[in-house]
């Protein structure tokens, strides 16, 4: 074939496009749900209720926006470290077509009411086998070039993307399982307790493998390519590879503690997901030290600011996630806001903040293009998301602390001090600057839609020729 | 501690565990051999991807290997002080149960003298006692606004406490055995057995009885079923009766709402309403405030009205 002299970057332009696009909407959905809770009066109708909009708005960030970011990013780096063509281009093309179709089916059935009421996992049946299918391709797309690559080691960015999209197959697979009750109605295999440990196990892990290793992935590419530096240990990135991948399977539980689950499996929970402070900090600390050497570069580089600031919210999002699962602080934290604002540290911080970095790398690259139409813009895009961030996180600490506090207060007579109503009121205000938070960082996504749709009608898609193999490779 | 049928699985979950924090440690410990001298700075390891990819061979931060051990080290001793290891227990002997248990004795010892001082004292007394009030109040806004508001005038099908209209009686012993105990308020439906018409002539009868605006025909012709059907509970009069909890219908006081269709509604699918027991929750002390707290609220009421 003609094309097996060149990398596939059409499947990437298309995910890369389409991150940016669902970003926009999922984050739109985000904020409109942040205004109901400041607004109730904003919960128009069944369709537009927050109960229904909330699922929309995490099904779109974490599978359009992110999924589309991953697949991205990992088709473009395994035919780059692999000096391969992907294996076959109509395969790549199911994927991608395969994967809006799911998108658009969340879109219609969640505002609808079809929920298996799973979150993270709330679509129905029918939607579930296609995305079982457009997984089993997009897996054989990206280990058939593994196995097909002219170099000799596979690169850390492909253990963390292989890892990710094994586990995500494992996990999707076991947690969907379910008895069809009708089109888009079923019920979940398993009963009770067993049914809340399956669910937070996947839902854990939907963060540990979905949200953090491929993330890692795509962070194993970019900066090193980005800083012009070389990874800062191989040993670092071997350890905390397998400790990572181990570790996670075990923290489902402390979601679920102080619940009917039995006390020893939330004393695993808790123990595992204190280990697991390690093997994370281990990746932040190969990402932040592959900049030593070329730390001047951040002054000037605002796609290097994106990428180092999302590994200090890594950093940050995973010393605050073990110490929230030791058990006396998840009596405080637990049910409160804080668990929002540890979400959205991760989400916006480290997830959205290294996707963004990447793109930003790439698009110039699959337009042909030497940088980004506006790279002043990339800069005010930064600084933006950043200060939306930084808003967000600290208005859901202390709306959270505020909650969890005010729940346990109790009287001199041992009766509780607050209704619950009085929270809600002392929560309010902070209500207001997390809609003031997402509104920044949704603004900011638009900025980069201007900015890749200037950079794509400047530039023309091109398919860059794969060199010949290094010798010592 | 556990629900296992087998012993096995007590076994097995000790085993996973174990072995598990153990390949952790030795994953570390594995790649913790290779160190650089004072000075010596880490080559890169040789390999090269798409061009310029490389990586050091630098060793692991010594900081980082502590913090790692120090976790797995943290996790043995609380599985050893704590349930995790089914097979051997834990030395503490600690369970959620148990914690509960202790703390809710602990804060029987500390506050139980407050609730209980009152307990001698009759209901109607209790009522009249600010600091009671005071008790009653911080027992009511934890345990009964959830349903009853937080002004005690309730909501749709959560009865107001505050206008001394009651379902099952208003003397302090009768609000204390509906605490107690609880209560379950039924009204059957009659939709089938009524049809679409009668019970639109019943409901306008019913809305007769409160002096509501009515349709004459309807109601005169919803007299004749209500003085067959209707008066098994709610009595000729239409009255009620607090003894079966059927409501009087001659007050213009509505637990569901005074508009036709809302009745229409009632007769048609009939009502099934829950207050819940708080005795073996509360404990009788405090049922014995609250009693008084509420009892207190429609005096209040019935004292301002006179």
């Amino acid at each position: 074939m003609e094309n097996q002299a060149t990398y596939n970057y059409k499947v990437v332009r298309q995910f890369a496009i389409m991150t940016v696009v669902w970003g926009i909407v999922g984050m739109l959905v985000g904020v409109v749900i942040a205004a109901q809770m400041v607004w109730p009066e904003l919960n128009v109708g069944p369709w537009f209720h927050f109960g229904r909009l909330r699922p929309l708005h995490t099904n779109a960030v974490i599978f359009a926006f992110g999924g589309c970011g991953l697949m991205a990013t990992s088709l473009y780096v395994v035919q780059r470290t692999c000096n391969v063509r992907l294996i076959s281009d109509g395969l790549a093309s199911f994927v991608f077509w395969g994967w809006q179709a799911v998108i658009v089916l969340a879109a219609v059935t969640l505002p609808l009411g079809y929920t298996s009421g799973k979150e993270y996992a709330e679509l129905e049946w029918p939607i579930d086998i296609l995305i079982t299918l457009v997984w089993v391709a997009y897996a054989v797309v990206f280990f058939g070039t593994i196995a097909k690559r002219r170099v000799k080691h596979i690169y850390v960015a492909n253990w963390f993307y292989g890892g990710f999209i094994l586990a995500v197959a494992l996990l999707h697979i076991v947690n969907s399982m379910a008895m069809p009750a009708g089109a888009l109605k079923s019920y979940s295999a398993y009963a009770g307790t067993v049914d809340a440990m399956v669910q937070w196990w996947y839902g854990h892990n939907a963060v540990g493998f979905f949200l953090t290793a491929g993330f890692l992935g795509m962070m194993y590419y970019f900066v090193p390519k980005q800083a012009g530096r070389p990874v800062y240990s191989y040993r670092l990135s071997v350890v905390h590879f397998w400790a990572l991948i181990f570790t996670y399977m075990w923290a489902g539980p402390h979601h679920l503690h102080y619940t009917a689950l039995p006390d020893w499996t939330q004393s695993l929970g808790m123990v595992f997901s204190l280990v697991l402070l390690a093997p994370s900090w281990g990746g932040m600390i190969n990402g932040i030290m592959t900049l030593s050497g070329a730390w001047h570069k951040l002054r000037t580089d605002p796609i290097l600011k994106f990428l180092v600031t999302a590994l200090s919210f890594y950093g940050m999002s995973t010393f605050e996630g073990p110490m929230m699962a030791i058990k006396t602080v998840n009596a405080l934290s637990h049910y409160t806001d804080w668990t929002i604002g540890h979400v959205h540290s991760g989400a916006l911080g480290w997830v959205a903040m290294i996707t963004i970095g990447s793109i930003y790398y790439l698009v110039p690259r699959l337009f042909g293009r030497e940088q980004m139409y506006s790279v002043k813009l990339i800069e005010t895009h930064f600084w933006v998301a950043t200060i939306g961030t930084v808003l967000y996180i600290a208005s859901m600490w202390i709306a959270g602390v505020t909650q969890g506090l005010m729940w346990r207060a109790v009287n001199p007579d041992g009766t509780l001090t607050y209704a619950f109503i009085d929270a809600v009121k002392a929560t309010h205000p902070y209500y207001f600057v997390r809609f003031l938070g997402g509104a920044m960082f949704l603004a900011g996504m638009v900025m980069m839609l201007y900015n890749v749709l200037r950079t794509a009608t400047v530039g023309r898609p091109v398919d860059a020729q794969i060199p010949v193999v290094h010798a010592h490779a | 501690m556990t629900d296992f049928t087998s012993g096995f699985w007590g076994i097995f979950i000790a085993i996973v565990s174990i072995a598990g924090l153990l390949w952790l440690g030795y994953l570390v410990k594995s790649q913790s051999t290779m160190k650089l001298k004072k000075g010596e700075k880490a080559d890169v390891t040789g390999h090269v991807w798409d061009g310029d990819l490389e990586e050091y061979s630098n060793p692991l931060p010594g900081w980082w290997v502590a913090l790692f051990y120090g976790t797995i080290v943290f996790s043995f001793a609380y599985l050893v002080f704590y349930p995790g290891l089914v097979v051997v227990g834990n030395v503490w002997g600690w369970s959620q149960e148990g914690q509960h248990q202790a703390e809710v004795q602990k804060a029987d010892t500390k506050y139980g003298e407050i609730f209980a001082k009152y307990k001698a004292m009759p209901v109607a007394q209790v009522a009249k006692d600010a600091n009671a009030r005071g008790l009653g109040q911080s027992l009511f806004n934890t345990y009964c606004i959830q349903c009853h508001g937080i002004d005690a005038q309730g909501a749709k099908g959560f009865p107001n406490l505050t206008d001394n209209d009651w379902l099952h009686g208003g003397t302090p012993e009768k609000i204390v055995e509906t605490l107690n105990q609880g209560r379950h308020g039924q009204m059957p439906a009659f939709g089938a057995a009524f049809g679409e018409e009668k019970v639109k002539d019943v409901a306008n009868y019913v809305l007769k009885l409160s002096g509501r605006p009515t349709n004459e025909l309807r109601a005169a012709r919803g007299e004749a079923t209500f003085k067959q059907v209707c008066v098994a509970c709610h009595q000729a009069d239409g009255k009620g009766s607090q003894a079966i909890g059927a409501p009087n219908l001659t007050d213009n006081v509505w637990l569901y709402g005074a508009s036709e269709a809302t009745i229409i509604e009632t007769i048609t699918n009939g009502r099934d309403n829950v207050m819940p027991p708080w005795q073996a929750f509360l404990g009788d002390d405090k049922v014995h405030l609250l009693a008084a707290y509420v009892y207190g609220l429609s005096q209040n009421q019935a004292a301002a009205k006179q």
